[in-house]
């Protein structure tokens, strides 16, 4: 007899629907599962095996055979266990095969038949929907997390004795639909905020320009200077995503084995790789293609420390993710798109040992300085639209009253990405514009055309940085809420400008 | 008569054939002994630096076809040839009797050189790897020493040497550029454009090495005593102790030439060679005033870079600046005005030339001036117009 049950496999960040087929039939005892199977899922038969008939159901002593459609796909992880069980216990009679038909099932059996979570239920939940299914059945601890979809039912399944009752007598979950992505990008209270950061206005500005336009950012300075301690707080200037977005946010998520708490959706993610990463960790990569760093930080910041000290490899793999959103990662089978629409914020020291030529304490030779200044130059120089150099604050300014909160700058960034929503369309802001929308959308008056001829002339401004200093200069008008681009914006954008190292 | 005469030629080729033997010599524990070296004359020099293959050398010295194929190596590369028995010398590397170099090598302008008066032109030194207070001074030094007509020399290195040449560049004028090797190489690399920038503005790039040679280390204490040779005040800008911008300055005052020295802050390392030469009498150099003042008297012309009218509260910024502040965070919070503000003040300041930024943004002064009276506005005549106060 043949049965035919449904689940699926992550490819690249989505889920894509597996069929799965089990035939039993006369013939000398074996069980064989054909259809790319990694070792994982071919280990799935012996867990199968005990899973079933420690559940109460007998195990066929029969010929059977599991496919595992569409054949070409290469299929991963432990998730497919429940799938089979549930086919073969309808192919051998001891299931009625209705539910099968009307349910995805994911999950990996334990030995004694409980059933175990597994990642990327979301992403087979809105797959299970886009194929019209009725509702899936998933391990109780991911159930939460399948609810987020609407218009599915999510049967939370303890262990596999359970299935008999699937489509009858189990109750699916409440759908949790009526959660809402966290305001304030999961920081919550005690989290950080931007309050902590004292004696650095400048820097504060900064970080709020960058998150007005989303910006990417490089900040400068010694040790010590709160350049990590601002970069993590630039989640917290951000707007709450979308619901559509802390979907996506949290679908990568759990796909990537690290879901949000049951309940929540995903904020904006923080990730801040270390500066030994590969190319390949940083963008995405290997066979079969998994997710980069740059694709974990969709949605929200892509933190790099030292960056001088990452690989020439690394830095120019960023380049084309950071100027089209998505990553391409291609394999002799297939092609896989990871999304990857990311703030970048760079932090560097002056020189390999940090404390800056002018210190004593600076021992870096001349030619190692030189190659750090040319990396940090050359580096992603034509991505990066703000950089701003920082020092360490004096004891003074830190005992200063804390500055301004996180919510109250979120405010004036949520209206600037309103404004700027509004005249570039929905989810896009400045720092995405084209040349001709930077032509269009900065409109000059007089004076501030004249500051930026000025500067091109005085301060060797090039073309681009001509056009980066315009787009800064836009965002900075719609902090203020004006139409028009102001000598003042431009002369702030000015300051914050991208240099270049010479002499 | 043009070019250098063979004699010369041929010593100039003696000189870049000994350049590994001299590298063994002038480098070792003695340290910078270049100069003494090519005191000497052919058969001593090679016997001082030749060793046990002395007699070679010497044989291939007899060669004469050698003059001829410098020659042709001068043309194909374009360049010039000057030595003292023929006109274009320049009368000034005289003073270092018999130190001075045999031949010259040069690309762009021979006239510069021929016409060049030590007493109206100025030698710029200092460390390669500066701060930006000392490169900030270098080019605004560079820009009003052209400004004035004076002639930059400086040795095109990383830098203070490049940010003169810069200056003199952007002052409109001509420059002179010393080089250790071959004058056909631009070295170091990274300033290949601001070498054809120089030779293409009617400056001059020189050399004592045939074209083609490599540069040794020995070859720039050497290239530094042409430098203190052809300028008739040396300014020293930011130089370490034990810098190479100091046995520059040695050799100056070897030459009975002047060596100035631009003060830097008693506590930054770069500046204390600096600072130690003013201790030891140096003069004081704060700006291209302060040369002209040596060079030909006090109440010479004043070449005092002034800078347009600044309104209070851009005064207020550009103190800040003065005072050592680099980052606009620490500008704002001595001021007391919103980061944007300050931000926008910086901005204008350095439109208007009163301060300039390095490449990470840090800022620092310039040595333009501006004006006492403080007036209500602040754009006269051609200089950026603002009306938005920075508040």
């Amino acid at each position: 007899m043949l049965a035919v049950a449904r689940t699926f496999t992550v490819v690249g960040v989505a889920a894509q629907r597996v069929d799965v087929e089990v035939d039993v039939r006369r013939g000398l005892a074996a069980f064989s599962l054909v259809g790319l199977p990694d070792t994982a899922v071919r280990e799935s038969r012996e867990r199968v095996r005990a899973a079933v008939s420690n559940s109460g159901f007998e195990f066929p002593l029969q010929r059977i055979t599991a496919s595992l459609a569409p054949a070409d796909l290469r299929k991963a992880g432990p998730g497919f266990d429940l799938a089979i069980a549930a086919a073969l216990l309808a192919a051998s009679g001891q299931l009625s095969p209705d539910a099968l038909d009307r349910y995805w099932l994911a999950g990996e059996l334990a030995l004694d038949g409980s059933i175990r979570p597994v990642p990327g239920v979301l992403a087979m939940a809105e797959e299970a929907r886009r194929n019209g299914a009725d509702g899936i059945a998933v391990a109780a601890a991911n159930a939460s997390e399948a609810a987020l979809i609407d218009g599915l039912d999510v049967v939370p399944l303890h262990n596999l004795g359970q299935l008999a009752e699937l489509g009858a007598g189990l109750a699916p979950v409440e759908r949790s639909t009526a959660i809402s992505p966290s305001e304030d990008n999961g920081t919550g209270p005690g989290g950080p905020d931007l309050a902590e950061l004292r004696g650095q206005p400048a820097l504060r500005r900064a970080l709020e320009v960058a998150a007005a336009g989303g910006h990417s950012m490089l900040i400068v300075g010694p040790p010590g200077a709160g350049k990590s301690l601002a970069a993590r707080r630039l989640p917290t200037l951000l707007p709450p995503l979308a619901r559509a977005e802390a979907i996506e946010v949290t679908r990568i998520a759990s796909v990537c084995g690290r879901p949000p708490p049951p309940g929540t959706l995903a904020g904006r993610p923080f990730r801040a790789p270390h500066h030994t990463i590969s190319a390949a960790g940083l963008v995405g990569g290997g066979n079969p293609p998994r997710a980069g760093e740059v694709t974990f930080a969709h949605g929200g910041v892509l933190f790099l420390d030292e960056l001088g000290e990452f690989s020439r490899a690394a830095l120019d793999a960023l380049r084309q993710p950071l100027e089209d959103g998505s990553v391409t990662v291609t394999r002799a089978r297939h092609s896989i798109e990871f999304p990857c629409r990311f703030m970048l914020v760079a932090a560097s020291n002056r020189c390999p040992c940090g404390h800056g030529v002018e210190s004593r304490r600076c021992r870096c030779p001349e030619a190692s300085v030189r190659r750090y200044e040319a990396k940090l130059s050359g580096a992603l120089a034509d991505r990066i639209d703000i950089s701003i150099s920082v020092e360490q604050p004096s004891a003074e300014a830190l005992r200063s009253a804390p500055g301004e909160r996180s919510t109250a700058v979120r405010d004036r960034v949520a209206a600037a990405r309103e404004r700027q929503a509004a005249r570039l369309g929905e989810g896009r802001c400045n720092a995405d514009m084209t040349p001709a929308e930077t032509r269009r959308h900065c409109r000059r008056d007089g004076e501030a055309r004249e500051v930026l001829e000025r500067s091109h002339a005085r301060l060797g401004l090039s073309g681009r940085g001509y056009e980066r200093v315009s787009r800064v200069a836009r965002t900075i008008a719609d902090l203020y809420g004006t139409d028009g681009v102001g000598a003042e914006h431009v002369g702030e954008a000015l300051t914050l400008r991208r240099r270049h190292a010479d002499g | 008569m043009t070019g250098a005469c063979d004699e010369c030629l041929r010593r100039a080729l003696l000189l870049e054939r000994l350049a590994p033997y001299i590298e063994r010599v002038a480098t070792g524990q003695a340290g910078q002994r270049s100069p003494e070296l090519l005191a000497l004359d052919d058969k001593r020099l090679i016997r001082a630096v030749g060793g046990n293959r002395a007699g070679e050398l010497l044989a291939e010295g007899r060669d004469p076809g050698r003059a001829g194929r410098v020659r042709r190596r001068a043309a194909a590369a374009s360049c010039w040839t000057a030595c003292p028995h023929g006109s274009a010398y320049p009368a000034a590397l005289h003073d270092l009797g018999a130190e001075a170099p045999a031949a010259l090598f040069g690309r762009g302008s021979i006239a510069l050189l021929d016409e060049l008066d030590p007493a109206a032109a100025v030698t710029v030194v200092g460390a390669r790897r500066a701060g930006t207070y000392g490169l900030a001074v270098a080019e605004q030094l560079g820009r009003m020493l052209t400004r004035a007509a004076l002639v930059v020399v400086s040795g095109l290195a990383n830098g203070i040497d490049s940010r003169a040449h810069r200056g003199a560049l952007d002052g409109g004028g001509a420059t002179i550029a010393v080089l250790g090797g071959g004058v056909d190489v631009p070295y170091p690399r990274r300033q290949a454009g601001l070498y054809r920038r120089i030779v293409d503005a009617g400056g001059a790039v020189v050399s004592e090495l045939p074209p083609g040679a490599p540069s040794f280390r020995w070859c720039f204490p050497a290239r530094n005593r042409i430098m203190a040779a052809l300028g008739g005040i040396t300014v020293v800008v930011e130089a370490a102790e034990r810098s190479g911008s100091l046995i520059t300055a040695e050799m100056a005052l070897d030459l009975g030439r002047s060596v100035g020295a631009v003060p830097g802050p008693v506590n930054s390392w770069l500046s204390a060679g600096a600072n130690q030469l003013l201790v030891d009498g140096a003069v004081p150099i704060r700006d291209a005033q302060d040369v002209l003042d040596h060079l030909i008297g006090a109440g010479s012309p004043s070449v005092r870079d002034l800078g347009p009218d600044l309104d209070p509260p851009l005064r207020e910024i550009l103190q800040c600046v003065e005072s050592g502040r680099a980052t606009c965070d620490a500008i704002a919070l001595a001021s007391e005005v919103p980061a944007h503000s300050a931000a926008t003040a910086l901005a204008r300041l350095e439109l208007l030339g009163y301060v300039t930024s390095d490449h990470v943004g840090r800022y620092s002064r310039t040595t333009l001036r501006a004006p006492e009276l403080v007036s209500g506005s602040w754009s006269p005549g051609s200089h950026m117009p603002c009306s938005s106060g920075c508040r």
